[in-house]
């Protein structure tokens, strides 16, 4: 029954970290940028929630969403000046911005950590048999899948979904098509934000203590899980989000006392994992790497 | 017949497109310098020259892909110069890109439908995209299918097809017949007799100067990013000519 419930436990963390795997997936597809980022604005919602306490929760859910998206599209438009820099230049300004954020939140709320009492009810366990399962755990695995499932229609149904996929694949026969590269890479962003925003209220939800490094520390896992899934395609990327999650509530369920060297043991696998397979464990590239 | 000045090069079409004193730089070169010529509605403007004479970078900097450092692009009397590609594009000038530059993970309809993107009105779409697998049957046979297991004639189709379902005016084509067997080449100028004869016009670059100087209204001869001389079909047999066009006099 412990693996049971490990593997349930694992899915609805994975389906977090997918979401945000997803939006990270997005980005780099459309721009070819790592959005380091992306971790803050999930911080910046989860304070949202902080200040709000005094609000109906739907209105502090409405608020935290735009808060994220809010942050998520600033990011972008804060980036447009750069748009033909180097990479690596794109990549460090990211890094700054959220390390800029984090110094700034840490100054508001300071290192303490505030607790934004969110649906704390979502808690409580339903007991099947043996297993135990909260309510936050299905909620997790059912937004995780229904947003999962509703972008990739997005993606794969519509119009704007192909021209976004297309500027994934080739950015400048994308625009030369008439695809508006201003449009696409927005919408990245913005769906990226509404996902990420999804994961904020189960993560709240689940660790309600909000502190300056609050979403840097799902963001960081969820960007590894890309590289290891393989950021070259959104399916590959997102599902690397998933297992990293999955992976790591299922080794912490066998490393029990030792769990304090779970993260250590998570990213000396991802070492060996990419080591192994370079374009990522799920990318169909490996067979026709170069190898020097 | 060379040195002519920038205007209708003695053509009575309406002016459609027009080229004037476009210069293109890459770091310190300059890829095309001083190019003037000018494209009239339904003609088919050739352009041909050695590697690295500036053809493409032409077809480029008319795109807005590469930008102009010097010189104007005028599209049906509007300055497109400094705009973006997917303006002009959607302005109603369309790439066939050397390469063919198809999606191949995508099936053969999704590429299709990417050409769409580009119209400047959604009125005639449907009746478009019909028009145009009727010139390519074979596309109609293949459009569930992802576009990388077609053939390299197939691709290029494809390539034009999308191309042709934005509804130009202008057609700019790089190397269509690049890596193609010789009967390939064919069916895609057979192709391009059809476009023009529906009023599109058309610049084509090429290597295979031969067939494009007799396919085209007049053909430019570019070497080093310089406009040599231009050509009519009549010009085609005159192997003197032909060898003083590549060679220099």
């Amino acid at each position: 029954m412990d693996a049971l419930q490990a593997i349930i436990d694992g899915v609805a963390l994975g389906s977090i970290y997918a979401l945000v795997a997803m939006g990270i997936t997005l980005i780099f597809g459309v721009m070819r940028l790592i959005n380091f980022a992306q971790g803050e604005t999930i911080t910046a919602g989860a304070y949202s929630f902080v200040v709000t306490t005094e609000l109906p929760l739907v209105l502090r859910i409405v608020v935290m969403f735009a808060t994220v998206i809010a942050f998520s599209l600033a990011i972008e438009l804060g980036l447009r000046p750069l748009r033909n820099a180097t990479p690596a230049a794109l990549l460090v300004t990211t890094f700054a911005f959220s390390f800029l954020l984090q110094s700034v939140f840490l100054l508001v709320w300071s290192s303490q950590g505030d607790n934004p009492l969110v649906l704390s009810k979502l808690n409580e366990a339903l007991s099947v048999g043996d297993l135990k399962i909260r309510w936050v755990t299905l909620a997790s695995i059912g937004v995780g899948s229904l947003l999962l499932v509703a972008t990739a229609l997005f993606l794969n149904r519509t119009s704007l979904g192909l021209q976004m996929r297309a500027a994934a694949h080739d950015f400048r026969t994308a625009r030369i098509l008439g695809v508006r590269a201003n449009r696409v890479i927005m919408l990245a962003f913005l769906i990226a934000g509404i996902l990420s925003a999804a994961a904020t209220l189960m993560l709240v939800v689940q660790r309600p203590l909000v502190t300056p490094t609050f979403g840097f520390s799902v963001a960081i896992p969820a960007l590894v899980g890309v590289v290891v899934g393989g950021m070259d395609r959104i399916v590959t990327g997102t599902m690397g989000g998933f297992l990293i999650g999955f992976v790591t509530v299922i080794l912490g369920n066998y490393l029990e006392s030792g769990r304090v060297f779970l993260t250590s043991v998570v990213f000396a696998l991802v070492i060996v994992v990419l080591v192994l397979r370079p374009n990522g464990v799920l990318s169909r590239q490996n067979a026709t790497v170069e190898r020097v | 017949m060379s040195g002519r000045e920038p205007g209708l090069d003695g053509s009575t079409a309406e002016e459609l497109l027009r080229i004037a004193g476009l210069e293109v730089r890459y770091g310190d070169v300059a890829a095309v310098r001083d190019l003037s010529f000018s494209v009239g509605r339904g003609e088919v403007v050739g352009v041909v020259g050695p590697n690295g004479a500036g053809k493409s970078t032409t077809l480029h900097a008319i795109m807005g892909v590469v930008p102009a450092a010097a010189g104007t692009v005028t599209f049906q009397g509007e300055r497109i110069t400094g705009l973006k590609p997917e303006a002009i594009a959607r302005s109603g000038v369309a790439l066939v890109p050397e390469g063919r530059h198809i999606f191949p993970h995508f099936t053969v309809q999704e590429n299709l439908d990417l050409g769409l993107v580009g119209r400047r009105s959604k009125d005639g779409a449907a009746r478009d995209m019909e028009r145009v697998l009727d010139l390519f049957p074979i596309l109609r046979d293949f459009r569930a299918r992802q576009a990388g297991v077609l053939s390299g004639g197939q691709q290029q189709q494809l390539a034009i097809a999308r191309a042709l379902v934005a509804g130009p005016e202008l057609l700019l084509l790089d190397e269509p017949s690049l890596g193609l067997a010789p009967t390939v080449v064919d069916l895609v100028f057979d192709t391009l007799d059809e476009v023009r004869a529906a009023g599109v016009s058309i610049v084509l670059v090429e290597q295979r100067a031969q067939l494009t100087i007799e396919f085209a209204d007049r053909t430019h001869v570019l070497a080093n990013g310089a406009h040599r001389m231009t050509l009519s079909p009549d010009d085609a047999g005159d192997e003197a000519l032909m060898a003083a066009a590549y060679f220099g006099d």
